[in-house]
């Protein structure tokens, strides 16, 4: 799970380029949008897209989007569960 | 400077006729023109319904008898397809002496076909002589040239609201005395750029679209061009030229609060119709009928019902959207559905908002879901576009001459 | 004509330093390169870093010119925003279109299809503003900038905006570089942009650049010159039409050619078409001085925009630098300049700007 989730860390600044922070500066359980992180609509898009390119898992609805990437940890064990390669 | 500005001419094309009479027609009868994807090579074919003519590349240059020996992009056909009826409808001579002008719009631009040559701009290969048509202004021009117009020429492009961009911008070059006439609208073709596009954004729906739905579940896409000609009323009148409709008010205004989302108290859209109305002199009251945005999207629909409510409050007038008989046309939309704004007022008809069956719990808006008689003496019609551009048009019916196009 | 028109700020961000305002064009940069590109300001200094990571460079270089231009204005709100751009986001468009094409229509992401749009440098000022006024884009290629100038002044005249924000913006990127070479509208080769108008090779010296200006209803302190007119010609059929126009210009805006200080031209080191400007230097033209500019920002769709900067800014300075002077400038102090520039024969425009009008 903790290598998961580093990985998870590095991607989602890649996607997003987050240029000015390092994985040390994301908390797990800190929320991704509003006032943690501050991401937006568009940036779950782009989630939902890193989702199916890296970990395989679709995402038909991007209303689910909202509990899943609510922090790293959910999207963590959302891919746990859904991972199909 | 307060002299009027009114429709003399009018051009249409769209997935539900290929003119004015066959879009009236098609309106009555509650005939979509949204369907399975025929003519776009996209893997997507299966997945979407859109709003397609059913014709490819070289049955329009055949059928508009266009010199084959020019590099012709969908878009650039469509719109001479529907500014040659525009121009025809108003009687147009560039032979008269009378400055005239053209102000089209496009978000699609030559992207229809530079997106097949692409690779081969990069390799010096045969379609080179598309690598200029790229760009928004080139249909543009490719109209003018058909046309033979030279007064003045631009091209406006704000995505959604475009077209509607265009109708306010000749309305005031005529106002400003800078031209005698002005043909204005926008042109749009389907195009795998904007269909991906809009997929990532995860907006269309992949069945027929319910706007103003509670189940909605996004847009179709359309494509599609139309033009008006619009002069001023002192000398329609003097030119003994049919008055369709009079170009009463209008308004752009920004939502400035996302990229493509609109805010949750809608006021983008609330300031477009809100002085469109005050610029043309109108109360909010007597606004007959709003042929709305409605795209069908979760935000759209929402926003602009919101924004609805602020301004009429309990007194919204009868609305529907029309976008699931066109689809949504983009660059072309806000001039198509002025048409369509106009025809219904000129035939005292609201046509239906299709597809509607459950009301948005949040808003309490019933649109009109079946063709219903209505005096309509002003309508409202709104286009609201990606970077929070909105914008409205207020056209008038012109009471002593009344003409059933 | 229409209601007078002021100029009261400018910003720029083109292939030369223009930050330090006392510094009119003095430190000119010298390339030999494929094409010029701007000189880059500290994007964090005047954007916040959150938002920056979308932005691509066009989106950047408008932002950046427009709180310069609304900074000198002395405004920290405008009643409405016009942009000009003959290209648009040519690096979101060609980073969707190579993505669409490479995955094969799958696995796109929707940040550049977004960007790609031709209003977004309009859409994110007015976010950046919190401004819910009028907003337009105009893309006509070498009208584009032109078209905006022209809604603002229609605004202005009527009674609509007291004060508004108009820029022109265009991006150059490798790729839409290599593409236009094909066709030669651009030069294959690297080539000094200082000896640009003797290069041979076909095409111009392709560039980019921005530049905004807030145009006021009234005169004030910070008004350095007046925007006269603005006016634009298609497809003219003759040399003689072209003539016409640049002097029924003239005629409207109630002067003559010899009112005229200095005549600003786009020339942009393309052989064949260069020719226009050189004829017109020699012909109708013949008694004015005349300036080029595009050595120092290379051709874009929407570089009147800079000429429209320099020539304000030598009003402001009442100083005609000797980079963009053709002949050593013996004239009196510029008062009238005119703008002229054209593509490819197709696309003719002018901008007249003056000192401002004592009202």
């Amino acid at each position: 799970m903790e290598a998961l989730i580093e990985k998870l860390k590095e991607q989602i600044i890649k996607q997003l380029n987050l240029e000015d922070i390092t994985p040390a500066d994301i908390n797990e359980e800190d929320s991704l949008f509003g006032e943690g992180l501050g991401l937006d609509s568009i940036d779950a898009l782009e989630l939902i897209v890193l989702l199916e390119k890296e970990y395989g898992i679709r995402i038909e609805n991007p209303k689910d989007g909202q509990k899943i990437f609510f922090s790293i940890k959910t999207m963590a064990e959302f891919i746990q569960e859904h991972q199909k390669k | 400077m307060a002299e009027g500005v009114v429709v003399t001419g009018m051009g249409i094309v769209s997935s539900i006729g290929f003119n004015v009479d066959e879009t009236l027609h098609s309106l009555m009868i509650g005939k979509t023109g949204i369907g399975k994807i025929s003519i776009l090579e996209t893997i997507h074919r299966d997945e979407f319904v859109l709003g397609e003519i059913k014709l490819t590349h070289q049955q329009l240059m055949e059928k508009l008898g266009v010199d084959l020996n020019l590099p012709w992009t969908r878009t650039a056909l469509l719109g001479v397809w529907a500014a040659r009826q525009a121009y025809q409808s108003a009687g147009l001579s560039t032979n008269s002496g009378k400055r005239i002008g053209l102000v089209s719009a496009s978000t699609v631009g030559g992207m229809d076909r530079s997106e097949l040559y692409y690779k081969d701009f990069l390799t010096d290969a045969i379609h080179k002589n598309h690598i200029d048509t790229h760009h928004a202004g080139n249909s543009t021009e490719m109209i003018a040239d058909d046309l033979n117009i030279h007064d003045y020429l631009t091209t406006i492009s704000t995505a959604c609201s475009s077209s509607l961009n265009s109708i306010m911008f000749g309305a005031r070059l005529l106002k400003h005395n800078l031209l005698d006439a002005v043909i204005v609208g926008g042109t749009d073709a389907l195009s795998r750029f904007t269909l991906n596009g809009f997929n990532t954004l995860m907006i269309l729906d992949h069945e027929h679209c319910r706007p103003f739905d509670a189940t909605r579940r996004g847009l179709n896409l359309g494509e599609g061009a139309g033009y008006l000609v619009l002069e001023r009323t002192s000398d329609a009148i003097a030119g003994k030229k049919q008055m369709i409709a009079k170009v009463a008010g209008y308004a752009n205004a920004n939502d400035a609060f996302h990229q493509t989302a609109s805010s949750d108290n809608g006021e983008g859209p609330f300031l477009a119709m809100k002085l469109a109305i005050a610029k043309a002199g109108l109360q909010p009251d007597e606004i007959d009928y709003i042929n709305v945005h409605g795209t069908g999207t979760d935000n759209n629909d929402l926003t602009e019902g919101v924004a609805m409510k602020r301004l009429f409050g309990d007194q919204v007038p009868p609305f529907s959207s029309t976008k699931a008989f066109t689809g949504h046309t983009l660059g072309a939309t806000g001039v198509i559905e002025s048409i369509i704004s106009i025809l219904s007022m000129n035939n005292d008809k609201v046509f239906p908002n299709i597809n509607f069956k459950e009301v948005i719990e949040e808003i309490n808006l019933v649109p009109v879901s079946q063709l219903t008689d209505l005096n309509i003496n002003h309508v409202l019609t709104n286009s609201f576009g990606f970077g929070g551009n909105d914008s409205s048009v207020v056209f008038s019916k012109v009471q002593s001459n009344i003409s059933r196009t | 004509m229409l209601a007078p028109t002021y100029i009261d700020g400018s910003g720029a961000v083109v292939p030369q330093p223009t930050m330090n305002q006392d510094k009119f064009l003095e430190e000119i940069l010298e390339y030999n390169e494929r094409f010029l590109q701007v000189v880059s300001p500290v994007y964090k200094d005047y954007i916040d870093v959150k938002l920056l990571r979308r932005m691509s460079k066009i989106v950047k270089m408008s932002l950046v010119s427009a709180r310069v231009a609304m900074q000198q204005a002395g405004v920290d709100q405008v009643d409405a925003i016009m942009t000009g751009t003959g290209m648009g986001c040519q690096i979101d468009t060609e980073k969707f279109l190579n993505a669409m094409i490479e995955n094969g229509e799958s696995l796109l992401t929707p940040t550049s299809f977004i960007q790609s749009t031709h209003n977004t440098m309009g859409g994110q000022i007015a976010l950046m503003l919190g401004n819910k006024n009028h907003n337009l884009a105009y893309v006509h290629r070498t009208f584009s900038f032109e078209s905006a100038l022209l809604d603002a002044m229609m605004m202005i005249a009527e009674k609509e905006a007291q004060k508004v924000l108009v820029g022109g913006i265009d991006e150059i990127t490798e790729e839409s570089w290599l593409i236009k070479t094909q066709i030669d509208y651009y030069k294959k080769n690297a080539c000094k942009n200082s000896a640009v108008y003797n290069d041979l090779q076909p095409g111009a010296l392709s560039g980019e650049g921005s530049a905004f200006f807030v145009l006021s209803a009234d005169r004030s302190e910070k008004t350095y010159a007046q925007l006269k007119g603005v006016s634009t010609l298609y497809k003219p059929g003759s040399n003689n039409e072209l003539e016409d126009f640049i002097k029924r210009f003239l005629v409207t805006n109630e002067l003559e050619l010899s009112d005229i200080d200095l005549v600003i031209m786009g020339n942009n080191g393309d052989p064949v078409f260069d020719r226009v400007y050189e004829d017109l230097a020699t012909d109708l033209l013949k008694t004015i001085p005349t300036g080029r500019f595009k050595h120092l920002c290379g051709e874009y769709d929407t570089a009147s925009s800079f000429a429209l900067w320099i020539a304000s800014g030598i009003l402001r300075h009442q100083h005609v630098p000797s980079t963009i002077s053709q002949h050593p400038f013996k004239g009196k102090k510029p008062k009238n300049i005119l703008i002229y520039n054209h593509f490819r024969t197709i696309n003719h425009s002018l901008i007249l700007v003056t000192t401002p009008d004592v009202s």
